[in-house]
């Protein structure tokens, strides 16, 4: 038995140690993800109404969050969502178990989503287009109120559709005009020549138009509001509501599954392709959607090529010498560098530097409303091709050193020149490592936040860098991004505890389309990786 | 040792080496060979790792070039033409010198793109002149009945033995004048060595072959004139059977006896 070796001696220890450690890193991201989604998920499924009965004879209403041990250690306290804000002026409320003499969930509870002030909670006293026998339990009659309710909802909406798009169209031809003029000033031209004077007059009309729309819309809503239903809280506050200012209205205590799922699923959607209301914390996320994948794609049109022609020009073009293995320490350097800091670089070289000189190339007449000098979404995805542009240097590096030299020779031995061997031999066999490479250029630019703020991101974007008007792709404009998003919403919003849902819902969105964005470069790496590997040997 | 040197001259070669010395740096690794290389003929570079052989063989098509610090001096002429003229045009010359390496290289692409590499990176595109080079190449090489049911599956799904007649076929595509291969059977099996050297001795007819092997008996098969080389000088030169039966000097006679190297 003396050959016999220790687990130390056979490495068994090692082998354990690192199995551990990988454990440990996935059990980390499993909690993190998981937390993430349960409390992310919630926001999709309506909450029963708890009706609660305190001892001291008051009654609350609302959704039972969370229960926790009281901070004395005597029992244990409840926190519920009660909403009405502008009753109560909060959302939350903590109760003790001990002050709860009763618990129920009436069927005729009410979960109202209002445009404004958070979620009601309460009951239905009266409502316009509910006339006629009220039902067995005295209420107006559910079905037809809701009924009713979503017709209105449904003027409501195309209405302010149809304003919005009206009022975007005469908004960009004032615009037009008002950029068109200032060309005229600045050229000298003055506004009484017939030229300006037609725009002049085409803007007094314009203006006109507008204000004149506006009103018919006006007046139109108006009627619309005059549909209003009378809510009641638990303690007998009542409350007058227009129709058309409730999101969503139901009754969850007896809500069945299939409207459960209708509910979530339109949630879901709302998420998807909604505008944000109520300061971010409610409402959906597609501005920030369009803004964090069209910034990632601009990112990586600016940085791939970049970082792959550098990387190629360092590995065989370049001497190798002194100053190539600087540059080569200087790149990986690069890729420590705090991301406030490319901001930094970014606000001051890409938008004063070089924005400050195209305004004044092109726009001088704008001037000192900036075009270019400002933050937009060309200059923070240039500022995160930098951040990025290391990365892609060094994987592409590797993936050309994996090369084998006999390679190279084969093609530049059958007369093939450097540029050949590269496009027709190399690129191909390096494709999978550069690939691999702007996965996580890729998952780096969608999750930075830092150098963004200072470059172009804002809480509230008014208006898509992508839209119908043309040029259609606005470089120069301002967006938003699901990454600033959650920081916004999180520690910038006035309502923390109302708005810490749409703060996981957020995160869960960036992580899937970072997710999205890097299964199809994955896909597309194994595919090249099959095709340019060498199997046999 | 120069007296004890035996290198025989040949009239009217192809590729003339003049006193041809090569430095990696301050080394001279070639010390000043002289040699002819006849045509059509298959000549056999050997002698002890580290001789210099493969150097001299990249001389020809200028590969040592890709190395940073090697610097040629000496006259290297193929068809009178300086081949370290600095403005020759190495594309040209390498089309005229093929290589086929130790290891076989053959590219991430499908065997019929691998003949035709050389023709496509010349310029011809005609799918026709493209698709008979592959066919005479691939015959050439012995491998058109192996694979011409598949051109345009990936060469690397070839044995080892495949690829490396892929890649004397993809040398032979551009149809050059002569063709240098470095140890072309080191990493094959008796088998495929075998078919390997059936096919230089058939190229013979047609190509100038030089080819540098550590494998004795492979050099009295295949080549009809031998060159030993030793510690960068050419020691011995002539035809295959008389360095092998009656060598001119006694480190040939060592070597070749296996008492070193």
């Amino acid at each position: 038995m003396r050959t016999r070796k220790s687990p130390r001696e056979k490495g068994q220890f090692y082998i354990w140690l690192s199995g551990l450690c990988l454990a440990a890193i996935l059990a980390i991201v499993a909690v993190l993800l998981l937390a993430v989604i349960r409390n992310g998920v919630g926001v999709f499924w309506p909450h029963r109404l708890a009706l609660l009965t305190l001892t001291d004879g008051t009654r609350v209403l609302g959704e039972v969050v969370r229960w926790q041990d009281a901070a004395d250690g005597i029992g244990r306290r409840a926190q519920l969502k009660i909403g009405n804000r502008d009753l109560y002026g909060l959302d939350f409320r903590w109760i003790e178990e001990q002050a709860i003499k009763d618990l129920s969930y009436p069927a005729e509870a009410l979960y109202v989503e209002r445009r404004e002030y958070g979620n009601f909670y309460g009951f239905l006293k009266a409502a316009s287009g509910t006339a006629g026998a009220p039902g067995a339990d005295g209420l107006p009659r559910w079905g037809r109120f809701e009924a009713n309710w979503r017709d209105v909802r449904g003027q409501g909406l195309r209405l302010a559709a149809a304003q919005s798009a009206i009022i975007r169209e005469i908004n960009s031809a004032r615009e037009g005009i008002r950029l068109h003029l200032l060309r005229r000033r600045y050229h000298g031209q003055p506004d009484d020549s017939p030229e300006s004077r037609g725009l002049l007059a085409a803007d007094t009309d314009l203006k006109e138009r507008f204000v004149a729309d506006t009103e018919e819309q006006a007046r139109r809503l108006a009627e619309i509001h005059k549909h209003e239903a009378t809510l009641v809280d638990a303690s007998g506050s009542e409350k007058t509501l227009a129709l058309v200012d409730i999101v969503r209205v139901h009754r969850p205590n007896t809500m069945p599954l299939t409207a459960k799922v209708a509910y979530g699923a339109g949630k879901v959607w709302e998420l998807l392709t909604g505008e944000p209301r109520e300061a971010n914390t409610e409402g959906g996320l597609f501005p920030a959607i369009v803004g964090t994948v069209m910034m990632v794609f601009m990112m990586s049109a600016f940085s791939f090529p970049l970082g792959v022609m550098t990387a190629v020009y360092l590995r065989e073009y370049a001497k190798e010498g002194p100053l190539v293995r600087l540059v080569r320490i200087a790149v990986g350097n690069l890729a420590g560098i705090p991301s406030i800091v490319y901001g930094i670089f970014g606000l001051g070289f890409f938008v004063y530097g070089v924005g400050g000189a195209l305004d004044r190339l092109f726009y001088p007449e704008r001037l000192p409303t900036p075009t270019f000098g400002t933050g937009g979404i060309l200059w923070a995805s240039l500022t995160l091709a930098l951040l990025t542009v290391p990365v892609v240097i060094v994987a592409t590096e590797e993936a050309f050193a994996a090369i084998p030299s006999g390679t190279r020779e084969g093609s530049l031995a059958l007369g093939a020149t450097q540029l050949q061997t590269l496009v027709r031999v190399l690129l191909p066999m390096a494709s999978p490592g550069i690939l691999t490479g702007f996965i996580l250029a890729m998952a780096r630019a969608a999750g930075e936040v830092a150098p963004l703020m200072i470059t172009g991101v804002v809480k509230l974007a008014p208006s898509l860098p992508v839209d119908g008007a043309f040029p259609y792709v606005h470089l120069d404009r301002k967006f938003m991004h699901l990454g600033f998003h959650i920081y916004d919403v999180g520690f910038q919003s006035p309502n923390v505890e109302a708005a810490k849902p749409m703060v996981f819902v957020t995160t869960l969105l960036l992580v899937l389309i970072v997710l999205a964005l890097s299964s199809t470069a994955i896909v597309l790496r194994n595919r090249m990786k099959k095709r340019y590997t060498i199997t046999s040997f | 040792m120069p007296d004890e040197r035996s290198v025989q001259s040949y009239p009217n070669p192809v590729l003339q080496a003049i006193d041809l010395r090569l430095y990696y740096g301050r080394a001279e690794a070639l010390h000043g060979i002289t040699m002819d290389f006849p045509g059509r003929q298959v000549i056999a570079l050997i002698g002890p790792s580290g001789c210099g052989k493969s150097t001299l063989l990249r001389c020809i098509n200028r590969m040592n070039d890709l190395i940073d610090g090697v610097r040629v001096e000496g006259r290297l002429l193929l068809d009178g033409q300086e081949i370290n003229d600095p403005a020759l045009d190495v594309i040209e010359l390498r089309r005229r010198v093929g290589m086929v390496f130790q290891k076989s290289n053959p590219f991430p692409k499908s065997i019929y793109e691998n003949v035709v590499y050389g023709l496509r990176i010349s310029g011809i595109r005609q799918r026709q002149a493209l698709d008979e080079a592959a066919e005479r190449s691939l015959m050439r090489a012995g491998l058109w009945d192996e694979v011409k049911d598949r051109l345009h599956e990936s060469a690397l799904g070839l044995s080892g033995g495949q690829m490396q007649r892929l890649c004397i076929a993809r040398a032979i595509a551009v149809s050059p004048e002569i063709i240098l291969m470095d140890e072309p059977c080191s990493a094959l099996d008796p088998r495929s060595t075998a078919r390997v050297e059936e096919l230089i001795v058939e190229l013979r007819r047609e190509y100038t072959i030089a080819i540098v092997t550590h494998n004795m008996q492979q050099a009295g098969r295949v080549a009809d004139h031998t060159a030993f080389l030793y510690e960068g000088d050419l020691v011995e030169y002539g035809p295959t059977e008389r360095l092998f039966t009656r060598p001119a000097t006694r480190q040939t006679e060592d070597y070749i006896s296996g008492r070193f190297g």
